[in-house]
Formats: C-alpha cells, structure tokens, sequence
C-alpha cells in the first residue's frame, strides 16, 4: 500500500500540501509538514500527487 | 492523428502540466520542448540555496529522469520553437521539423530584464542556471557587490553575497521597494533588515550610469553619489518570452492573453500556463500575470485538467502565494496585500524576528497577509483567503498562536 513519506529536515513550512488537501497535512507550531494521515485512498491519488508537485523543496513523497 | 499534446518550455508550469496530464490520466503524447540543454531545473533556489552553494545542479531537477521515462515524457532539450502555426495544429523547431499537436501549452516564462547600462564585464542578471552559475564563481572572488534593484530577487543575493562577506550595496528608485508589494509600514522593516545586516541602501534614487569592468565597476546614482563594486547584480524585472507568438496570430501583450479557462484568447486548444501568461482572472475580473512559483503549480494541474476534460472546463482563480528567504527572515505573502488599504501588525513577544501583517481592503475586508519565520499564522490566514471574511477572524487565529501570559 503508498504511503505519504515527508522529509522534515528539507520542509520549510511553505504549506502548499495544506492548501492542495488538508485531509492529509497540516503545519506544525515549529512551521513544519506534520503528515495526519499516512495512507490514502485509490481515489485520492491524484490529489496526493498534486500536493506532492506542490512543495517547492520536494520534501514530499510516495513511497509505494 | 493521435492524440499529442505539446509543451513549449520546461521550467516549473511547462514540467508541471506534463506531470499533471498524466496523474489525471492523459493517455495521449506529452512532448516537452525547452531551448536549455539541462534537463529540467527549478529557479527559486538559484538566488538563494544554489547560490550559496547549499544545493547543487543535481538537486534543482523539476522531475526526476526516472519519471520522465516512466510517465512518457517526451522531453527534447536544447531545441527552440520559432514559429507557431495554428492553422496547421504544429510548432516549428529551430532544427528544422514541424511537429504537429492536438493541445499546444505555451509555457515559455520570462527573461530578465537586460541591463540598459554601459558596463558588461562584472555585470550579472540572474535567470537561469548559466546565469547562476557565473554569478556565483564570480561572488566568490569579489569584495564588494552593487546589487541594482531591491525587489525580492535583489534582496535575496544581497543576502547571499552578504553571507559570503562581501560588502554590499543595493540600489532602487523607490523609497521603499518592498513597501510596493506590502505597504510602506511593512516595507521600511524589509530595509530595516538590510541595514541590520550590514548591507548599505541607495533608495528613492535611479541608476544613471554604470562604468567599468568587473573589479572596478562605477554605479552613478541620479543623486549624484557613485557607488563602486567588483561586481554588479541587474534585478530589474523580467520580459515575456513570446517573440515566437508573435507572426502566429495569437494576442500577445504583455504576455499571452488567455480566457479565465487558460484557453488563449479565441482558440480552442491553446493554453497559456506560467509566468507568460495573462489570463482572465473571475475573481478580480481582470487580466493578471502572475510570476510565482505556486501559480505555475495551480495553473498546470488547471489546465491539465481543461486539456483532458474540455467540455467540463474549470474556470482558474487563484489565491496568491510567494515566498521569499533574505538573511534570517523566512516571508511568505498570500493573497492581495498590494491593493490592500490597511494593515495591522501581530508581533510575538516571545520571538521579535518572527510577525504577521494582516490586510484589508477599502470595505475593511480580510484580503491578505504576510509573514516572517511564522509558518503556522501564513497557513491558517492563507486558508481564509478563498473567500470573504472579516479582518478579525485571521487577527484572532494569530492572536491565538500566540504564547499566553
């Protein structure tokens, strides 16, 4: 099963994950990714994907 | 004909609408053309981390090798467009062949600006990796940086030369450039950092002449003082690239006009995606062209969407987003704090390098807002954004951050 794998250490709280779907992340008070659910749904792939293009340092990915 | 669609340029939008055509299901071609030989780069980090040498070239990519042969990607470098023909569905390639389309995106981003002064030795732009790259062998070398134009890329590598030791002057005809984007109050703390950190401001005067060669160029100010440099960096803005456009019968004015479904303007299977593109924004009832990161992001998997789904075309309006690193300072502006008409100040006692600034429009409506090293207040403001709510909500969310006394 793919799961949501996020780099903390590359992360800078740029939040565009957020933005794409809040289901899956949110942003610490330490302003980084916190990853609130680490599996997701067939159907949910192509948002996860789009939130995974939208971090400008990479610092997410599909392990799967 | 198969179904083809091709991508003229592959920076961040053009990448992206090949990465998002196939996650959403696109099973025709994808072809990427970008004059650069590299493969495909990012350009936010190359005032910043790849200048001071944190990342390498290898760590810029948009897209992994690995993906592009996986997700088939046909990705030609090195070859430039010239000419579009739409009535015959091709682009033509400066090596010789027309290639034909079904979709065309037109993802051919900016320039820099050329500098409009004398001096060309030491005299560096900075918008692609070459120029990075020169820039940053040469700030190695140098004591001293002129850093003309006080925008967010002037202000990143007069951050970065700084960190390098260098002395730095930086140069803009507005008394307050940041203040621009972010009004005066806001702004006179972006030029308070600065001189916190050592870096010496020439605002409120114009650039009249710049003489010399690098280890001793002369910047004449219209105030009459001379600054002198080993080098000087020209942040002065950037042009769209559509000379390619411009016999093709597309309209073309300050960048590729295109309907609120990032449809050029009267055609059917022509998007604009980018920075090179000016398109009908719904919610500001206007043409905008906005050159951010995030916006070529949201406007690729848009106009993916739209190229696969065209009859179930999804209009584009964007909140917008930007970042910027300047020494300490980790700024992130969301939404419209330009038009803003007022502004209120959150700061946090318990960390004085670290505030928001919260605006609103005339009707005293929530419209934007900005923050240094606060991810967590950009977040929850940036959420509101997308529709209309009073200043107090974000000013009590930030409010609320705030450690209790």
């Amino acid at each position: 099963m793919p799961i949501i794998k996020a780099d903390l250490d590359l992360c800078q709280g740029y939040a565009n994950c957020v933005m794409e779907d809040a289901r899956f992340f949110d942003i610490s008070d330490d302003g980084v990714v916190v990853v609130l659910q680490e599996e997701f749904a067939k159907e949910d792939r192509t948002r996860v994907e789009a939130a995974v293009r939208s971090c400008p340092v990479s610092a997410l990915r599909i392990e799967e | 004909m198969d179904s083809r669609t091709v991508i003229v340029g592959g920076s961040v939008g053009g990448i992206r609408v090949a990465q998002a055509l196939r996650s959403q299901g696109y099973t025709g071609e994808v072809t990427v053309i970008d004059a650069e030989t590299y493969h495909p780069y990012d350009k936010p980090p190359l005032s910043k981390s790849f200048l001071d040498g944190t990342l390498s070239y290898d760590r810029l990519y948009l897209i992994s090798e690995e993906e592009v042969r996986d997700s088939a990607i046909d990705l030609r470098l090195g070859d430039r467009v010239v000419g579009l023909d739409i009535t015959g569905s091709s682009v033509i390639l400066e090596s010789g062949p027309a290639i034909t389309f079904e979709n065309l995106v037109v993802a051919t981003g900016l320039r820099a600006r050329p500098s409009p002064w004398e001096a060309t030795d030491g005299v560096h732009l900075l918008r692609t990796l070459d120029n990075a790259q020169l820039l940053k062998e040469d700030l190695l070398g140098a004591g001293s940086v002129v850093v003309v134009g006080g925008g967010f890329i002037g202000a990143e590598v007069a951050a970065t030369a700084r960190s390098f030791g260098l002395e730095v002057a930086i140069v803009d005809p507005l008394k307050i450039p940041i203040g621009r984007v972010l009004g005066d109050t806001v702004g006179e703390r972006f030029t308070g950092l600065h001189h916190s950190n050592g870096v010496s401001t020439h605002f409120g005067t114009g650039v009249e002449r710049i003489t010399g060669a690098k280890g001793n160029l002369s910047v004449e100010l219209s105030s009459g003082a001379v600054l002198l440099g080993d080098l000087v960096v020209v942040g002065i803005g950037a042009v769209p690239n559509t000379e390619w456009l411009v016999s093709s019968g597309l309209l073309i004015d300050n960048g590729l006009i295109c309907d609120e479904y990032c449809r050029a303007a009267g055609q059917s299977n022509i998007y604009g995606v980018g920075d090179v593109a000016r398109w009908y924004h719904p919610g500001y009832q206007a043409l905008v062209r906005v050159e951010h990161w995030t916006n070529a992001v949201e406007q690729a998997a848009c106009v993916a969407h739209n190229i696969i789904n065209p009859k179930e075309s999804d209009s584009y309006s964007p909140v917008s987003y930007v970042w910027s690193d300047q020494y300490d300072w980790k700024i992130q502006i969301a939404g419209e704090t330009a038009a803003a008409s007022d502004c209120v100040l959150v700061e946090d006692p318990s960390n004085h390098a670290r505030f928001a600034a919260v605006y609103s429009n005339r009707s005293g409506s929530y419209c934007g807002v900005a923050t240094v090293n606060w991810p967590r207040a950009m977040i929850q403001c940036r959420r509101l954004l997308d529709k209309e709510s009073d200043i107090s909500i974000p000013l009590n969310l930030i409010t609320a951050l705030l450690p209790s006394v």
